[in-house]
């Protein structure tokens, strides 16, 4: 590469894309690491000691530690965020133990719904029962929000952090704005 | 005064808050918290409209959800215009504009009622009868002039400005109705702390409280004691209440659609606000309250405006303060209907006579009625209505035959008792049963984890409904997982009413061999002579009866007439009404408005739209897209001046000349990892891959069952267990989908997983001589040259600084790179790259210039040339299929005979006579266009093109035994004339493939 050629610039989708409305705010995510990581059973102690953390294998949990939360998604299948600044794909690339580890930072974007309204905001599309009982914080589920795939964690009490991929972050935005207007109705 | 029918002191409206409102234009005056029935009511309106059929004047039967007749249209503004909203649930605002339906010139003078006089014409069965012949009468009489009168108001002819909303929600326990027992259920069940949902249609609950004057609960009068039970549920988190809620349909599971009415009762909505919000509630446990609806009397003319339900005419007096006339009768075969007359009399209305089919009724309501002087007529009939615009009289005989007597009256009040509303019960799948005591369907059989309540179980009396309520309530909390609770506040009747008596069917003068009408369905004017002549024309089920009568079947969903009409149909019959049997309820209980269904899916949110890391800058360079699927593609970029054509020219020449950018960030993309990956494409693809070196790529076609060829695209060896897989765009998801279908059911066994990386790399498709040029500078660690990158291969290295997949490959036949980047980096490498591209002369094109581009070197496209039933060797792509290969999804079906039989179509290339002519896509191919119509059709156009490239027409095509007919001139008719072509090679441009390396 020619020293004069600038390093792309990133451009994240929907970037600094923000909503408010009462009770409820919407905001997209900074970027993160992400990757989709799929493994027999037999294969989680050597992930989760790669990893930093426990993966969770109980369907609808999560587990996090420092700036990654490892999101239960299926059977054999995992989504590991990390917001600092190791990739886990890195720190999967040396384990032995039969996977897939797959990145996908770029695939996936990110928006925050918080404030007593989240709840709300969120059920105008997910079918889910997301009480506090049902839903408390750090359960996780890939699910839908209207007519898009997304996945949901809850990050606290009044707060969620919707997944959906890169383009349809536009659909999910949008949609979250009309369902925090109603529910701040 | 301004609103004559108002009684002072009644009702619990507070006079001071006036409202105005109009209806046809002319102004009146009502209070808030009336419905527009009351409003019209009190100022002595009874006339609102015009029926469907015979165009008969009609008033108000009810006060609820159940009314027939009082549809009026609301127009909030032009736009804003809602037909067919019944007046006795729509709350009046201050403002409110309400419009007469279904009548011309107006409402008191209308031609259509015509009709009505000849009615012998419009008989049951009158559109089955009429619908049948003559043939041309279609065209000229039944559609334009026929099914135009019909129809009841006008849709809007305007976009809905308002906005709808949608909501899931959870509970332990949903109690559908706020009546007596549904409040005591909620009460029960919330004392448990367990979620609760209680839904009632109404703005305030409390159910046949709002005029059962007779009820006390708790000391209280009985709906003082429904709203401070409301209250105090309000208060409570556990709880949440959905007044002006209507529970639409019932599912599976215990899964309820309800409609709240959010802005119709408000005189200025805010535009946050939305008009409706469907809910969407899934419950552990139902507890249904629906209450019971009561029925009129089946007799001549009981339709007139004044005549109405005994019940609405107490809830008008006791709600709202509104006497609805000032010489009031009443027919009755049940006791309730006293209550109305006792009422009314307290109230200074002058009752002229209780009607009352049985003989010697007794109890405390008929001794009250004596006590207060009322007359009354034991068994006796009303037989008949008189009067046009407004009930003037009854008719009055013994009921078996006698002397008639006119009683003058200004309305007239009925009942023939109560039918539960089993509605959602029966929506729920459970079984009616008929109650021969009671003569009346009850709930039987549950299919549903729900329990029936209070009147719509047949529970009548105010005290058992308060406890069968709170027992069910307690019960269903009980069982959800609610705590216990000592000591509930169960509530307690202290005063209630309940009634015995009722009929069904026809009354006397109305009964067979009479041909009077006597209306069982209002709202879709079906008479009691209806349904009988249905069973003599031979309808025996009641089923049967019902679709040629249309009883039953308008928006009120026969409310007030199944029952009656059930009645009449076994009775003709000579059956037992549970042998003749009861029509299904279906979903939904009341109208539901489209905006409530779509809620948010309507404008940018009917569906999503895909838009690539690229687009914005596509869209800078005045680039027009095309819809595929749900993605946004740049399809051409016209410069200045140009069309569509001359871009597409422009493009296609300058890729094959210089250089081309093309976004191919919509190609499906699907990682397949694992130490079977290799394993896992040979059977998913009909190619080989064992031996697919590291770093290679290969074109895979992959097939169904059927072998017939499903999807394609290019395969990226990243190393031995890491294959980078593209499919097509619109195939993306259902590729993705049959492989995880195959790996799980099929090959569970192999050590594989499949991950979706569409989204993840942006691809920057440069294609043509210059363009190794344009990526070079840019490029970090992968040698570019043709020894170390030839054509169909990959390699991982840095481009623009962030990581890339650079593959070396091509869809245009010239030299060729895809740039796979993290999409985030998309833009920035793009403008990089068309910064450079520029110095090149290179363009940006779009998915034309790529169909072009790809049909002059005869790559199909999947979808486009292939439609489901074209095999690998059909389309020419049979050196695709691993020769050695023993298995792979689709091998046993390209053994078929079908399959391997000759006659099959083949793609092929078509080059028109006069090169000039550009073949029709779709258009049929034929071998002797003199032959008569219809003429043997041996194959038809899959992709045609002008190309700028050959200089002339180009086409492909699908056609019998193609492959053998080369040379041979074949034809195209076309409506204009026929296009004489000849079958060719499918690639037009550059046979040997050498610009590839070019």
């Amino acid at each position: 590469m020619a020293d004069s050629v600038q390093a792309a610039v990133r451009n994240p989708a929907q970037a600094g894309r923000e909503f408010q409305a009462t009770g409820v705010k919407l905001a997209t995510l900074p970027p993160a690491h992400r990757i989709s990581l799929r493994a027999p059973a037999a294969s989680v102690a050597a992930l989760s000691k790669a990893l930093g953390l426990t993966l969770p294998e109980k369907p609808k949990t999560s587990a996090s530690k420092g700036s990654r939360t490892a999101l239960w998604l299926g059977p054999d299948e995992w989504l590991v965020i990390d917001d600092g600044a190791n990739d886990p794909l890195q720190d999967c690339a040396g384990v032995e133990a039969l996977h897939s580890a797959v990145g996908i930072s770029h695939r996936n974007m990110a928006i925050s719904v918080t404030g007593q309204g989240a709840e709300s905001t969120v059920s105008a599309g997910c079918p889910q029962d997301l009480s506090l009982a049902a839903f408390p914080v750090g359960a996780c589920s890939r699910t839908i929000l209207g007519k898009s795939e997304i996945v949901l964690l809850r990050t606290a009490d009044e707060a969620f952090r919707v997944e959906c991929w890169r383009s349809f972050s536009d659909y999910v935005f949008t949609f979250l704005t009309e369902a925090a207007r109603d529910a701040s109705a | 005064m301004a609103e004559p029918f108002r009684i002072s002191g009644a009702g619990r409206l507070t006079p001071a808050k006036t409202a105005r409102f109009t209806f046809d234009g002319k102004p009146f005056s009502g209070i808030e918290g009336d419905t527009l029935a009351s409003a019209l009511l009190a100022n002595g309106v009874h006339l609102v409209g015009r029926s469907f059929k015979y165009h008969r004047p009609r008033g108000f039967l009810s006060a609820g959800a159940e009314e027939p007749n009082a549809l009026v249209s609301i127009e909030r503004d032009a736009a804003r215009k809602t037909p067919n909203v019944r007046a006795t649930v729509q709350e009046l605002y201050d403002g409110l504009a309400a419009h007469s339906q279904n009548r011309w010139p107006s409402l008191s003078f209308d031609v259509g009622a015509v009709n009505d006089l000849a009615s012998p014409f419009f008989s049951a069965g009158f559109y089955y009868k009429t619908f049948m012949w003559p043939k041309a009468a279609w065209k000229n009489l039944y559609e334009p002039k026929i099914r135009a009168a019909a129809g009841l108001g006008v849709a809007p002819d305007q976009p809905d400005p308002d906005h709808y909303s949608s909501r899931f929600a959870h509970c332990e326990v949903l109690v559908l109705g706020g009546g007596a027992s549904g409040i005591a259920a909620a009460l029960a069940a919330a004392e448990t702390g367990v979620r609760v949902i209680l839904a009632d249609e109404q703005s305030e609950l409390g159910g046949a409280l709002r005029f059962e004057s007779g009820s006390r609960v708790d000391g209280q009068d009985g709906f003082a004691w429904a709203q401070g039970a409301v209250a105090k549920l309000a208060a409570m988190d556990n709880v949440r209440l959905l007044p002006r809620t209507t529970a639409f349909g019932y599912y599976a599971q215990n899964f309820v659609g309800l409609t709240e009415r959010v802005t119709d009762h408000l005189a200025a909505p805010g535009h946050d606000l939305p008009r409706e919000r469907l809910w969407q509630i899934r419950a552990k446990k139902v507890v249904i309250a629906t209450g019971a609806i009561e029925r009129q009397m089946v007799f001549a003319d009981n339709d007139r405006p004044g005549v109405m339900l005994a019940s609405a005419a107490r809830a008008y007096l006791n709600h709202y303060g509104v006497a609805v006339g000032r010489q009031v009768g009443v027919y009755t075969a049940n006791d309730s209907a006293y209550a109305a007359a006792i009422d009314l009399k307290k109230a200074g209305v002058n009752i002229a006579a209780i009607v009352d089919l049985r003989d010697n009724p007794s109890g405390p309501l008929i001794d009250e009625a004596r006590t207060l002087g009322i007359e009354l007529n034991l068994g006796r009939a009303v037989v008949k209505a008189r009067g046009n615009l407004r009930v003037s009289a009854m008719v009055v005989q013994p009921k078996n035959g006698g002397a008639e007597r006119t009683i003058p009256v200004d309305a007239l009040l009925m009942s023939s008792g109560w039918t539960p509303s089993v509605h959602l019960f029966s929506q729920s799948r459970g079984k009616v049963a008929f109650d021969d005591a009671t003569r009346r369907f009850l709930p039987g059989a549950y299919a549903q984890d729900c329990v029936s309540v209070g009147a719509c179980n047949g529970t009548d009396s105010l005290e058992a409904s308060l406890d069968e309520g709170y027992a069910a309530g307690a019960k269903a909390a009980k069982e959800a997982g609610g705590k216990a609770v000592r000591g509930g506040a169960k509530p307690k009747a202290d005063a209630g009413e309940g009634w015995t008596g009722g009929m069904l069917g026809s009354a006397p003068g109305a009964g067979a061999g009479t041909t009077v009408k006597a209306f069982v369905d209002f709202q879709n004017d079906v008479t009691a002579k209806d349904i009988r002549q249905a069973v003599h024309e031979g309808m025996r089920s009641i089923e049967h009866v019902k679709r040629f009568t249309t009883n039953g079947m308008a928006t009120d969903q026969g409310k007030t007439s199944n029952m009656h009409g059930l009645a009449i149909a076994a009775e003709t019959l000579g059956k037992e009404i549970p042998e003749v049997g009861l029509t299904t309820f279906r979903a939904p209980y009341t109208p539901v408005t489209f905006g409530s269904i779509v809620n948010h899916a309507r404008g940018p949110l009917f569906d999503p739209t895909r838009r690539t890391a690229t687009h914005d800058w596509a869209e800078r360079q005045g680039a027009v897209f095309e819809d595929v699927g749900q993605w946004k593609r740049a399809w051409y970029f016209p410069r200045a001046g140009e069309d569509m054509h001359a871009a597409v020219n422009r493009e296609c020449v300058t890729v094959r000349k210089a250089a081309g950018l093309f976004d191919a960030s919509t190609l499906g993309k699907i990682e397949v990892v694992g130490p079977d990956a290799a394993k896992f494409m040979e059977l998913l693809y009909t190619n080989p891959w064992e031996k697919l070196g590291v770093g290679r790529c290969r074109y895979g076609v992959m097939l169904r069952e059927d072998g017939f060829i499903y999807d394609d695209g290019v395969v990226g060896r990243l190393a031995a267990d890491r294959f980078h897989v593209t499919t097509t765009t619109g195939g993306a998801a259902r590729v993705m989908n049959m492989m995880e279908d195959y790996l799980q059911t099929e090959f569970p066994g192999l050590n594989v997983w499949l991950t979706s990386t569409s989204e993840q790399w942006a691809v920057i498709a440069v294609q043509g001589p210059k363009s190794r040029d344009i990526i070079a500078p840019f490029v970090e660690g992968i040698d570019l040259a043709d020894e170390a990158l030839p054509h169909m291969s990959v390699r991982e290295g840095k481009i623009c600084g962030v990581p890339t997949r650079l593959f070396r490959m091509s869809f245009s036949g010239e030299r060729g790179f895809e740039v796979n980047v993290p999409a985030d980096y998309g833009l920035a490498v793009w403008e990089a790259l068309w910064a450079e591209g520029q110095k090149h002369g290179a363009c940006a094109y779009g998915t034309e210039t790529m169909h072009v581009l790809r049909a002059e070197k005869g790559y199909i496209i999947v979808g486009q040339d292939t439609d489901g039933t074209v095999t690998p060797a059909d389309a020419g792509l049979d050196w695709a299929i691993g020769k050695k290969k023993t298995d792979f999804v689709g091998i046993r079906g390209l053994s078929r005979p079908d399959l391997v039989a000759p006659g099959r179509k083949q793609l092929v290339g078509l080059k028109t006579k006069d090169p000039k002519t550009v073949l029709e896509e779709g258009a049929q191919v034929v071998a002797n266009p003199n032959q008569p119509i219809p003429m043997k059709m041996i194959g038809h156009v899959t992709s045609s093109y002008w190309s700028e490239n050959c200089g002339r027409s180009i086409a492909l095509a699908l056609v019998v035994d193609g492959h053998s007919r080369m040379g041979e001139t074949l034809f195209v008719p076309m409506p204009s004339g026929v296009i004489e072509v000849e079958i060719c090679s499918a690639v037009f441009f550059d046979e040997k493939g050498g610009r590839l390396n070019g």
